[in-house]
């Protein structure tokens, strides 16, 4: 840690928030010099947003002390933050969708003038101010709500992922306003997970790990690596070997049968031409950044949306799948990331494990409330379900609701199990227990197709793993190669010969956290190569 | 320096296009607006006697829903609901008659005012139990319709009381010239000093923000509870309006609610304005209230059940909000 000194514009300690079970910030510090560019880094559910949200106000704190020029002092609300000099920028923006600009203005009164004049600086100086906001682009938006926040000259600017969603043009224009902002009396707090960005504007780093403060690097040459370092900490060796060990499995055996395969698959602009071949016995991983197409993937696949072109087939006989239960019944069960979205949240975990179970008997009568009772207990039993508080499942862990959502798919016996980030925002035991379970379902004969946001599973549970980028499936990588690092650069579809389009250069913005850190920190220790820096859209 | 030059360049492209945006954002009350036209003209068609007197009488019975909806507007676009209007003007009505009847006009004059800060107390009521208890708002205003209800009929069990007479002439009869009914000026005042202002406030903008999207709203400074609060008063506000307007009407006060607080909703739904909150004004919903009155008119005239009547303004709320996403929709897809 650097010595903290009194001089400090804003200083953050031992500040700590817990929602229900989950642990958001456990202790987390941060100090601000005045006239300087602080980057605050952490892998995915570090705690960044919250720590954030705390200090504008938007989230109240369960400890620790907030302090603004040496004065302690309790934020309650945005307002109030704004008033005292903290503003905030947001990942998504602050602007009331049915109000025009001009009206989004007023409401938080900020000076049209200065407004203007910062709109014009970041290239945006011809947007019209009667323009409805809920018609504008994305990029436009955050442009607009970063404007907005300028315009009345906080003390500390904090922004969250500014440059994500923005045009490699816009990014140039962000990157170099906030860059004039050094030296001054006033600081910004920068979020970003490309290392580029951080080095080129930002005099220190706080790094966040598991709602902690575990350093303060000054950004220097060369001082990715200690980042990336400190935001990956130990997980890798905290990783129990308990996982099941490595893939063994591998592709089946020439000639066989794929339980699901695709040809062609397209869906809108977001997916194009996706081919792949799952195997029974089999977990294939999918590795992407965020937004480029595997959520479309996934929806098409468990018959939420119907593709434009292309082909679904399973054990070899094209389907078509035009509602979840077309998928259901052909053998694709899916997980999703979000277990709100596959629970029924007031029920019991009984129901919930037997919804698709008696779903899928296609019998009006009554439910044979017997046989249902031992089928939930196996499941139940054999995922380890701590089933105490049953009687909701919205009052279980994340964990546990994640493992009631697989529960009720293997209860009823799994061909095909789709998981899109089946482990996000999980803790690690239960972590590797849906490992384990993931590869008894392979080894038992189920295919299972895993797209996980956190590349270090890959190695753990995948047997190969195919990369997608901009749409587009641009490599296959075995379990073997599959390390953190080579994942990350195929992800980014990093190679010479590859060129993007501009466009599609633009999208990696999205990235997930936990994956930002380590292309720069390879690239920085190859040394940074200059075919790579333009593909990230910035620079 | 182009910060300068920039609202310049604004002002000039928005002459041109300052009429055309301003109809593209009220193009449903335009719309319902036209259909209101098309309808009249009917009505005349079918019943040539149709003139002055008829459309007096019309804007009389209109006024007291259209502010009903005008009430229920003001909450929705807010992102609420207030099932408790019709029983807020039961309310209101009632005390209003019984505190007139027998009294003089001077006396008349603090009864009005006595009942809109009763109304404002009312929505006051509402709003601190939405805004305190956190019960979701439709069953803190269906709760609270009943209570205003049965204080409504301890006022008075029965139909009685009399306006003083200075009231019923503000809503009753023509002023001016004889197609210009009491009631639609009265309307038109009341809107004009109380909407027109109150959208221009930073109280209005206020409401529209947490309509719209209450994080947003929120995280731009936005002081949501209070904002809501203040939203039933409003509401309030203008069902003692609504409540006075039924005593002025009538002459007399009813303890018994109305069907007045479902047909705002039918009305502001109609009216353009979303049930999602932050979308829509109080014109749109005020065209509607006459739309659905005068379907009322022609079935009489076309000499159908009355009952039938009713169907009707249901089959065509359906209709003409269907139709109306439907035109979204394609225009969302182009």
């Amino acid at each position: 840690m650097t010595t903290i000194s009194t001089d400090m514009l804003l200083e953050a300690t031992g500040v700590s928030k817990t929602y229900g079970a989950v642990v958001a910030l456990k202790s987390a510090s941060l100090a601000v010099r005045p006239g300087e560019v602080h980057a605050l880094m952490g892998a995915n559910g570090a705690g960044k947003s919250t720590l954030v949200k705390i200090l504008t106000g938007a989230v109240r704190p369960d400890g620790g002390t907030i302090a603004v020029r040496g004065r302690e002092r309790t934020v309650h609300s945005p307002a109030e933050a704004r008033h005292g000099g903290l503003v905030s920028v947001y990942q998504e923006p602050a602007l009331i969708p049915d109000l025009d600009v001009r009206a989004n203005l007023r409401l938080t009164e900020t000076p049209v003038e200065p407004f203007r004049h910062w709109l014009a600086e970041l290239g945006l100086a011809d947007l019209d101010l009667s323009s409805q906001v809920r018609r504008m682009p994305l990029a436009s938006l955050r442009i607009v709500d970063l404007a907005r926040a300028l315009a009345i000259e906080p003390d500390v600017l904090m922004l969250d992922e500014m440059t994500a969603a923005l045009p490699a043009n816009l990014t140039e224009r962000v990157l170099e306003v906030v860059g004039r902002r050094r030296g001054g009396d006033r600081s910004v707090i920068f979020i970003s997970h490309r290392m580029i960005e951080i080095a080129a504007v930002c005099d220190r780093a706080t790094v966040l790990r598991e709602g902690e403060t575990v350093g303060v690097v000054d950004v220097t040459e060369g001082s990715e690596e200690r980042i990336v370092e400190l935001m990956l900490g130990e997980i890798a060796r905290e990783m129990p070997a308990a996982a099941g060990g490595r893939a063994t499995g591998g592709p089946g055996a020439p000639g066989a049968v794929p339980r699901l395969a695709t040809r062609g698959l397209t869906s809108g602009v977001k997916l194009h031409d996706v081919s792949f071949d799952l195997y029974p016995g089999e977990v294939l991983g999918v590795v992407a950044l965020e937004g480029q197409g595997q959520d479309e993937l996934f929806d098409v696949l468990a018959g939420s949306e119907r593709p434009s072109a292309g082909e679904i087939l399973v054990d070899g006989r094209p389907v078509s799948l035009r509602h979840p239960a077309d998928a259901i019944r052909a053998g694709l069960v899916y997980v999703a990331a979000d277990r709100a979205e596959a629970l029924l949240m007031q029920r019991s975990v009984r129901e919930n494990i037997a919804l698709p179970f008696t779903a899928r008997i296609r019998n009006w009568g009554p439910i044979d409330l017997g046989k249902e009772r031992t089928t939930v207990d196996e499941a139940v039993a054999r995922l380890q379900i701590d089933a105490r508080a049953g009687g909701e499942v919205r009052r279980l862990s994340g964990g546990n609701q994640q493992k009631v959502t697989i529960a009720r798919w293997v209860a009823g016996g799994v061909h095909t199990m789709l998981c899109f980030d089946p482990t996000r925002g999980i803790d690690i035991r239960t972590k590797a227990q849906i490992y384990v379970l993931l590869r008894d379902l392979a080894e038992a004969g189920a295919a299972v197709l895993l797209y996980t946001s956190e590349l270090k599973e890959v190695q753990l549970v995948c047997d190969r793993a195919i990369v997608i980028f901009g749409g587009r499936v641009v490599a296959e990588v075995a379990a073997a190669d599959a390390d953190e690092s080579s994942l990350l650069r195929a992800a980014y579809n990093l190679r010479s010969d590859a060129v993007l389009p501009e466009d599609a250069a633009a999208e990696t913005v999205a990235v997930e956290p936990a994956a930002s850190g380590q292309p720069a920190a390879g690239a920085g220790g190859r040394q940074p190569d200059p075919t790579d820096a333009p593909r990230e859209g910035d620079r | 320096m182009s910060a300068v030059t920039a609202p310049a360049e604004a002002v000039r492209a928005g002459r041109g296009g300052i009429l055309l945006s301003w109809g593209r954002r009220n193009a449903w009350t335009l719309g319902l607006l036209a259909f209101l036209v098309v309808m009249l003209a009917f009505t005349k068609m079918i019943q040539p006697r149709y003139g002055p007197i008829p459309v007096q009488g019309l804007a009389t019975s209109v006024l007291p829903l259209a502010l009903a909806a005008v009430a229920q507007a003001v909450v929705v676009i807010g992102g609420g609901i207030d099932l408790s209007i019709g029983s807020m003007m039961a309310l209101t009505s009632v005390v209003a008659a019984t505190a007139m009847e027998g009294q003089s006009a001077e006396f008349g004059v603090a009864v009005v005012l006595g009942v809109l800060l009763l109304g404002l107390v009312l929505g006051a009521v509402n709003g601190t139990l939405v805004v305190v208890t956190r019960v979701p708002d439709i069953v803190v205003t269906l709760a609270m319709a009943f209570v205003w209800a049965g204080f409504a009929l301890l006022v008075r069990p029965a139909p009685g009381g009399l306006a003083v007479q200075w009231l019923k002439d503000l809503v009753v009869g023509p002023i001016g010239n004889e197609w210009i009914p009491r009631a639609a000026v009265a309307l038109i005042v009341i809107v004009g000093v109380t909407w027109i202002p109150l959208v221009r406030s930073r109280l209005g903008l206020s409401i529209y923000a947490i309509g719209s999207n209450r994080l947003a709203a929120f995280r731009s400074g936005v002081p949501v509870g209070r904002t809501r609060f203040f939203d039933y008063v409003l509401t309030g506000l203008f069902s003692a309006l609504a409540g006075l307007s039924l005593t002025a009407s009538t002459g007399i006060g009813t303890p018994v609610p109305g069907p007045y607080t479902l047909m705002s909703v039918a009305a502001v739904v109609l009216g353009g304005v979303s049930l999602a909150g932050g979308r829509g004004g109080v014109f749109g919903p005020i065209v509607a209230v006459v739309v659905l009155q005068l379907v009322r008119t022609d079935m009489t005239f076309l000499n159908v059940n009355t009952n039938l009547a009713v169907v009707a303004q249901g089959v065509i709320l359906i209709g003409v909000v269907m139709v109306g996403s439907l035109i979204q929709m394609r225009r969302a897809r182009s």
